[in-house]
This record gives structure tokens, C-alpha cells and sequence, in this order.
């Protein structure tokens, strides 16, 4: 981010990537830059709309078979997205839209379909879809507090060796991939970062969305405490872990 | 007690007129508004309190209200993972298919999956016939297989969950609010018979029906089409039909106004993102307060992230009462869309709630609940059900 402009977010076409309340995702991060002084610019672009590469934080959610297939093509065929991540801007996404970094998913019926290629990921389909809240513990650097929210996925996820996994897994699937030790939970290489939280993720995790503002920016933030998120925080930890 | 009989329902259902109504938004109003316009012209057998799975359908038909005999026309309200199932078990019913949008999706699943396993079944049921809307591609794209559909245009405000098309998955453009069509495969919206236009219905020739109802909002306007549009194809004209459907005051309890902790509460039904996109202009004007109830239990969808599809944004001259299992989803929610709020487990206990809304010599307070919580309030508010 330059020192004398805005904060730029692009939510990637959350008409195609949205059908799991992700869109709150870029609200989460927008209003929570706000509240840190930064001056913010937000924008959502429309299916198959060009992708400006000049941006520092893009967003990407989850969506069904057909709509994955038909964004990953269109950002295939624009580009934009691979030129800002060459350029260091933070990439997230979620579920179909964190499948649809790595460099095959499965698309409709199940046709492996080539990614985006930024994360270093393949996805293949699990035995059994993976539906409910799902806890992981982090493991990556500036990640302290549990992670929660909830999966709804039919995605095995596999880690080549140039990403990290973002979390163990302590209720859930995640991405239903792991080694001895239990299951992993989204995957991390450089400022590209994967999950299958929905909830929305950011809204359920701000240390997540800070984290990512904070890669952005190129500094860490200030603390933004605010009651309702610690509440709604105690009472999912407390609910998951509680009929475990 | 119904007792378990695998082959219940086809028995039931077996030498009598079946019609399924079913849609994500509007099924259980459709099915009540068209049960009212047929009983104009005799006895009507229906699921009337939204008990749409197959037990509730079973139980309907197998105890009809006294008077009513058995083989008697069958209105049936049909949930819309079920209705495959029920569709196999039954001889020539008609369909009257309203919607397909994003709701429980831990449940229903994505909306392209129910339209596929609609067009499935459909293409492999001989002697269907359907009222559907046109304004809908999923459920166009599963309901064209039917030789005998009548088309209304109904409207379909929410397109969020028909962005590519369900055809041949591309994305799909739409010219203007009224169209839809794909580039790519030529599948587009099908030519109507009937169409919704400002609060009046137009049928062939172009006369047109005023659709003056006591139910809210442009929602039940469009339930109340496709049930003029069936209760014609079944011998009931819309001179008759529509003042039947006027007389319909409230919905399994929707709309009902009922006593809560020493308030007068109007009831109001908000589930899913696309029903909500219609509960704001149904509100008492801002700066009217409302009570909002979220659960996440099994009939509610247990993920209720969709609360970020919905523009609560615009509740911002209001307060707003969060309360409902799930009610930190919510207070988190009006908390990024800076809508003043306060988090209460039970705001109907005494000197629970911070105005005088709905207090004697006040107008009504609203609360939107999602099903379960509807339901409990309809039950602690004694509200009436509507039985059958």
C-alpha cells in the first residue's frame, strides 16, 4: 500500500463467489480498516469483469460447482489476479474460492478443472461431503486464538510443499487432508492465504482479518476490541467444544 | 398416531386430483391462498400449517376436517428436497413451482443441485402438468421438460442465486430486470401466458386482475398469481378466485398480531436472504423499532452466515432488538452495518425491552423471526395455527 493512497479491496465476482455470506467478508475488512484510520476503497466486480491489477487485498468466496468453474475460467482468462499477487497483494479465499487458487479442483460433475495456480494446492472430492462448525487451532505466525466457523464442502485438499498449513484441525474436516498427527485446515504460501471457514470467516476471526489488513498495509494494527464479536466468539467455542 | 406404512401416501393419494405447490419462499401462502380459491368450487384436502415433509402430507390426507370426503382434491404444500419422492408416488398431479434460492443450505444444498434433481424426476414422470414461474431460470431450466407448463411471470427480485446459467453454466445475462437469457446456449426465459404487472395480474387476451389482497407486500402478489393461474387450469376463474384469496388474513401465523410480554407483536416470517430482500418494505416505517429472533436449529439451517446476504444496512434509523440461540450472529452482523442494537436472551420478560412500541395506545411492535423462532414466539404469543 502506498503511503499517500487508500487501502484498495477487491471482493473477486461475489455474484458468482457468494453463496455462502462470504460478501460480509470485504465489509469485515473494510469497516474494520476504517476504525484504524485507514482510508478505504471497496469494490465488488461483476461477473467476468476485468480484474485491476493494482489493488492490495482481493477476496474471493465460496460458490456452487457451476459458478467456480465459470469464475476460475474468467480470472484465467483475464490475468489481473496472477499480476497482483506477483505484485505482493494478499489474496483470500474461501471454499470454492480457495479451491480455485490452487491448480485443479473439481469442476462440474466432478471434471477436474485447472485453478489459478497461486496457491500451492490440488483439490479432489471427499467420500463425504463435509457439513458443520468447524475449530481449528492456528499454526501460522500471527495467528493466536482458535479459529471457528462453519464448512460446507465436498473438497479434499492437498498441500504441495511450497504452502503451510493455516490450522490443525480440533472439530470439523477442514481440508479433509493431513498427516499422523490429525487433519489441517487452510493453507498459507507467502500472502495467499486458503480456508473453508465460512461464518463469514473474518467476521468469526477478526485476528484473521487483521492479519490480513496488516500484510496489506505492512504493519501491524492497532487492537479494535469490540464486545459483540468476543461474545458471539464465547458462545460458538463454548457451543462446539462443549458437544464435542 | 398416522402409523408408519411405507406406501401410505400413494394409497392416499391414489384416485383423487393432486397438486403440489412448492418453492424455497412462498409455498405454505400459495398453498393456502389456492386452497381458498378452490373451495369455492368444493372440498379441499390440504396441508395448511406448513407440515410439508412427507409425514405432514400423510397426516393431512389420512385425517381430512369433518365434511370432507375422502378423494377429495388435494392441496399439497411440498418442501422442495421432498418433493421428488412424493412426485413418484402419485398419478398426473399438477405443479405449481414458485422459486428455487439459497436457504438451509446444510440441508437443501445449492440451489443448481435441487433444480437438477427437479428436472430429473420431472423428465422421468409421465402426465405432469405445471403453473411455474418464468422469471426464475432454475426453476424454468426444471420445469421446461414438462410438456404441459403454464408460464407466469411473477417477478424474481433475488437473482443472486442465478448468476450462470443453468444450462450450460455460463454466465448469464440479463438484459433487463424482466429478462434473462444465456449467450452462450440460447436457453432463456420462456414465452408467458400470464404475467404480474403493478399489482395487477394479466392473463390472456390481456385482461387484467387487480390483486387487492389483505397479505403484504409484491411477495404475496406473486403467490397469489400462480394460485389464480391454478385455480383456472383446475375450472375456477379469477372473478371467483381472487375475492376467496382476499379473504386470507394470515399465514400459518405470519402477519398475526399476538401479546407478548404485555406488547402487541406483529408476527413476520424472515428465513432466508431473498425473503428478507421482501420483509423490509413490509416493516412499520423507520423509525419504528423491531425485534429480530435468530435460531440455527435443524428446520432453520444450522449455518446462518446468510445474515450477511441481507442488507440490514438499511434498518439504520431503527433500534433493533437481537435476540433468538444465535443472536451474537446477529448483533456481529448490525455491528459491521453500524445499525444500533441491543443483544437480549428474552426481550419479553418485564422491563425487558428500552421503548414503548407496541405498549397500550402504541401501534404494533414487529418481530421477524426465523422459523423456530417464529414458532415459539407464535406459541408463547398464543397465536393460532391454522390447522386445516
Amino acid at each position: 500500500m502506498a503511503a499517500d493512497s487508500r487501502l484498495r479491496l477487491v471482493s473477486i465476482y461475489p455474484v458468482l463467489l457468494g453463496t455462502y455470506g462470504d460478501g460480509g467478508n470485504l465489509r469485515v475488512l473494510a469497516m474494520r480498516a476504517k476504525a484504524r484510520g485507514l482510508p478505504v476503497e471497496a469494490i465488488e466486480l461483476d461477473a467476468g469483469e476485468p480484474v485491476p491489477d493494482g489493488a492490495d487485498l482481493y477476496v474471493l468466496g465460496g460458490g456452487e460447482d457451476d459458478a467456480q468453474v465459470a469464475a476460475a475460467r474468467a480470472l484465467r482468462a483475464d490475468g489481473g489476479l496472477g499480476r497482483a499477487a506477483a505484485k505482493g497483494a494478499v489474496v483470500f479465499g474461501v471454499c470454492a474460492g480457495y479451491q480455485l487458487l490452487g491448480s485443479v479442483f473439481p469442476g462440474s460433475d466432478g471434471v477436474p478443472e485447472p485453478g489459478v495456480d497461486l496457491l500451492d494446492v490440488t483439490t479432489d472430492r471427499l467420500p463425504k461431503r463435509a457439513v458443520g462448525e468447524l475449530l481449528a487451532v492456528p499454526s501460522t505466525p500471527g495467528l493466536e486464538q482458535p479459529l471457528t466457523g462453519y464448512e460446507n464442502h465436498a473438497g479434499a485438499t492437498h498441500l504441495g510443499p511450497h504452502a503451510q498449513p493455516m490450522a490443525r484441525v480440533e472439530v470439523g474436516v477442514g481440508n479433509g487432508t493431513g498427516d499422523a498427527g490429525g487433519a489441517f485446515e487452510g493453507a498459507v504460501q507467502e500472502h495467499i492465504l486458503g480456508t473453508y471457514l465460512h461464518g463469514p470467516g473474518l467476521a468469526r476471526n477478526p485476528e484473521l482479518a487483521d492479519l490480513l489488513l496488516s500484510w496489506a498495509v505492512g504493519s501491524p494494527l492497532l487492537p479494535w476490541a469490540q464486545a459483540d464479536i468476543d461474545a458471539l466468539r464465547a458462545e460458538r467455542l463454548a457451543t462446539v467444544r462443549g458437544r464435542r | 398416531m398416522v402409523v408408519a406404512c411405507p406406501d401410505a401416501f400413494r394409497m392416499l393419494v391414489k384416485d383423487r386430483r393432486v397438486v403440489f405447490v412448492s418453492a424455497t419462499n412462498g409455498k405454505t401462502t400459495t398453498t393456502k391462498l389456492l386452497a381458498a380459491a378452490l373451495r369455492a368450487a368444493g372440498p379441499v384436502v390440504t396441508n395448511a400449517s406448513g407440515a410439508n415433509m412427507p409425514a405432514g402430507l400423510v397426516a393431512a390426507l389420512a385425517r381430512p376436517p369433518v365434511g370432507v370426503p375422502a378423494g377429495a382434491l388435494a392441496v399439497l404444500e411440498a418442501d422442495e428436497t421432498y418433493l421428488p419422492s412424493l412426485l413418484r408416488q402419485t398419478e398426473k398431479p399438477l405443479l405449481v413451482l414458485g422459486n428455487l434460492t439459497r436457504d438451509q443450505l446444510d440441508r437443501v444444498g445449492e440451489v443448481a443441485m435441487v433444480a437438477r434433481r427437479w428436472r430429473t424426476v420431472f423428465a422421468a414422470t409421465k402426465g405432469l402438468s405445471a403453473v411455474a414461474n418464468a422469471d426464475d431460470p432454475h426453476v424454468v431450466w426444471a420445469a421446461s421438460v414438462i410438456p404441459d407448463v403454464t408460464w407466469v411471470a411473477v417477478g424474481q427480485r433475488w437473482t443472486a442465486d442465478s448468476a450462470v446459467c443453468p444450462s450450460c453454466g455460463s454466465i448469464l445475462r440479463r438484459p433487463s430486470a424482466a429478462n434473462w437469457a444465456c449467450t452462450a446456449c440460447g436457453f432463456g426465459r420462456p414465452e408467458v401466458t400470464w404475467s404480474v404487472e403493478e399489482g395487477e395480474l394479466v392473463g390472456p387476451g390481456g385482461a387484467r386482475y387487480p390483486l387487492d389482497l389483505q397479505l403484504p407486500g409484491a411477495a404475496n402478489q406473486a403467490n397469489a398469481a400462480l394460485a389464480v393461474v391454478a385455480a383456472d387450469l383446475l375450472g375456477v376463474a379469477p372473478m371467483v378466485s381472487l375475492p376467496a384469496m382476499r379473504a386470507v388474513a394470515s399465514v400459518g401465523g405470519r402477519y398475526q398480531t399476538v401479546s407478548l410480554g404485555g406488547r402487541q407483536v406483529r408476527l413476520l416470517l424472515g428465513k432466508n436472504p431473498a425473503g428478507w430482500g421482501e420483509m423490509f418494505g413490509m416493516l412499520a416505517p423507520a423509525p419504528a423499532p423491531v425485534v429480530i429472533a435468530i435460531n440455527a436449529r435443524a428446520a432453520d439451517g444450522k449455518d446462518p452466515s446468510w445474515l450477511w446476504d441481507v442488507p440490514f444496512e438499511r434498518l439504520a434509523d431503527r433500534d433493533v432488538i437481537a435476540t433468538g440461540d444465535r443472536r451474537h450472529d446477529l448483533a456481529v452482523r448490525l455491528m459491521y452495518a453500524d445499525v444500533s442494537h441491543t443483544t437480549m436472551a428474552d426481550p419479553w420478560v418485564a422491563g425487558g425491552l428500552p421503548f414503548d412500541a407496541g405498549l397500550p395506545g402504541r401501534p404494533a411492535l414487529d418481530a421477524v423471526g426465523t422459523y423456530t423462532a417464529f414458532r415459539e414466539l407464535l406459541r408463547r404469543g398464543g397465536g393460532a395455527d391454522d390447522g386445516r
